[in-house]
């Protein structure tokens, strides 16, 4: 029988050791309660993983151009290490990859990833398209999946087909499912933000109309998240390549 | 004195040579031809069956030609069972290339991954080489169609028009002086190759049931790689003789013409 505990309350907690989502209500009364068998687990292991990342992606996919934006913060519990932090890794000329996720698996993969995109450039002497890249990725995140070193990172990808001059993005999570999609938003900032994208969004928007759409994201996380991310890094991906944009400072007040 | 550095693979002799290697060319060399020509719109592989008894089961319609995957084929010559297991791994190859990368290996890309292979078998291991030459022909985006030729060595390279097996250098050398680059299409590269062999096989007569021809041309962005029936080769070979005939009359014309001119 479970007991009512009084420090539980966030529902979506993943214990990495038992393996399980532990949350279950209250049979007496119905409030979010951790079974026992968790809180013994977060009292001895060392690392606890949140489904919801407190870091934010944003990827928006345009005719011409994909937009992907991600937050500047290095969080370690309650501290911001780092303010200026880069969570996008450019993989080709025309293909960026923005990750989030457990610290350590993010730059570990990343950095697999790029640099195996890059010896196959290296190897045949030209590179491979967004699509197949991805297609790589996914397939490298889901072998070691099931296998005793599982990477946790959510993943955007986002660029620009040379041949085909197409644009593409795509949504990748931890449990290596990968869909293409016209925009995403990871993390609880994502909860935000979708809604604010599924108004606003067109995919004929110019530069200067994407930028805004993204200014509003923005500006909606800094007034309703309870984390504060002040500083969004841009980047636009083109067929002429990977460019910066200036940083978004969010300039929402509170509710 | 060269004898002694005959029985391993994976040693030079003094003058730097890898005899094993050689000798398996060497059994290449008495296996049936097969050739390959590149056209504008497409590629063809003729290759001369040997097994023609009339026992013989046709559950497979073709003995030396190989689909490997949906863009490429092969043409083996050599040991059929050593040309069997290559075949299998490149079909293997081709589709881990696909579960990791999700599009169709590019040609060149197969080609290398078996010859690192081949090569290994000359380097280490113990064990001989395998006895078989492959020419490949494919279609990727990247570089249209192509025409490849790997030998046991593991070495590879691309061709216009190559020929290997049995009078592989006589085929060869006709092919440089008939065949004519970027201005041959499909059906004239068909014709080319009944000449070649015609000249090259041993027999007086081209004969349908000893000849296999599989082309590759893409259409409708899919790629069709077709062996072509009995008949269809019946009809080509009727062609390619009537050419020969008219090639031969115009020819006599011209000598007796010119011996008219000259009498004047």
């Amino acid at each position: 029988m479970l007991q009512c505990l009084p420090q539980v309350q966030v529902t979506d907690y993943y214990c990495c050791c038992c393996l399980i989502y532990c949350c279950f209500c209250c049979s007496c009364c119905s409030t979010p309660v951790l079974p026992l068998t968790s809180i013994l687990c977060s009292l001895t292991s060392t690392h606890y993983t949140s489904i919801m990342s407190l870091e934010c992606l944003i990827g928006v996919k345009f005719n011409n151009f994909v937009l992907m934006a991600t937050d500047m913060s290095h969080l370690q519990s309650i501290m911001v290490q780092k303010s200026d932090d880069d969570k996008m890794l450019a993989l080709s000329k025309n293909l960026v990859m923005a990750v989030s996720g457990e610290a350590g698996d993010t730059t570990q993969f990343a950095e697999y990833i790029a640099k195996n995109i890059q010896l196959y450039k290296m190897r045949n002497g030209y590179e491979l398209p967004p699509a197949a890249a991805v297609h790589f990725t996914r397939h490298t995140l889901a072998t070691h999946l099931r296998s005793r070193e599982p990477y946790f990172v959510n993943l955007l990808m986002g660029g620009v087909d040379p041949d085909t001059n197409k644009t593409e993005l795509f949504y990748m999570d931890y449990l290596a499912a990968s869909i293409p999609v016209k925009y995403y938003a990871f993390g609880y900032g994502g909860m935000f933000t979708l809604s604010v994208m599924d108004k606003e969004y067109t995919p004929d928007m110019n530069e200067k109309e994407a930028y805004e759409l993204l200014k509003k994201c923005v500006a909606e996380i800094k007034r309703r998240f309870i984390i504060n991310l002040p500083k969004f890094r841009v980047r636009i991906i083109s067929k002429e390549g990977i460019k910066d944009m200036p940083h978004i400072v969010g300039e929402g007040e509170a509710a | 004195m060269a004898r002694r550095y005959d029985s391993k693979t994976t040693i030079f002799s003094p003058e730097g040579r890898l005899y094993q290697v050689e000798y398996a060319m060497e059994a290449i060399g008495h296996a049936g031809t097969c050739l390959g020509i590149l056209a504008n719109d497409g590629i063809v592989l003729a290759a001369e069956r040997r097994n023609t008894n009339k026992l013989l089961d046709d559950v497979f319609l073709s003995d030396k030609i190989y689909k490997i995957d949906e863009d490429m084929a092969c043409c083996v010559a050599g040991i059929t069972s050593d040309a069997n297991v290559l075949t299998n791994e490149l079909r293997a190859i081709a589709q881990r290339h696909t579960l990791q990368f999700g599009e169709p290996i590019p040609c060149e890309q197969l080609v290398m991954r078996l010859c690192d292979i081949k090569q290994a078998y000359t380097q280490y291991g113990g064990k001989r080489p395998f006895g078989v030459s492959i020419l490949y022909m494919g279609w990727d985006t990247r570089h249209g169609y192509q025409l490849y030729q790997s030998d046991p060595s593991g070495n590879y390279s691309g061709w216009k028009a190559t020929c290997i097996g049995n009078s592989s250098a006589a085929a060869v050398s006709i092919l440089k002086q008939e065949y004519k680059v970027s201005e041959t299409d499909l059906h004239q590269a068909l014709l080319l190759a009944l000449k070649v062999m015609s000249k090259t096989l041993d027999m007086t007569k081209l004969n349908a049931e000893k000849l296999e021809l599989a082309t590759l041309v893409r259409n409708d962005n899919k790629t069709e790689i077709n062996v072509i029936s009995v008949e269809e080769v019946k009809e080509l070979i009727k062609e390619h003789e009537q050419k020969e005939a008219e090639a031969e009359a115009a020819k006599q014309d011209k000598q007796s013409g010119s011996g008219k001119s000259s009498d004047k």
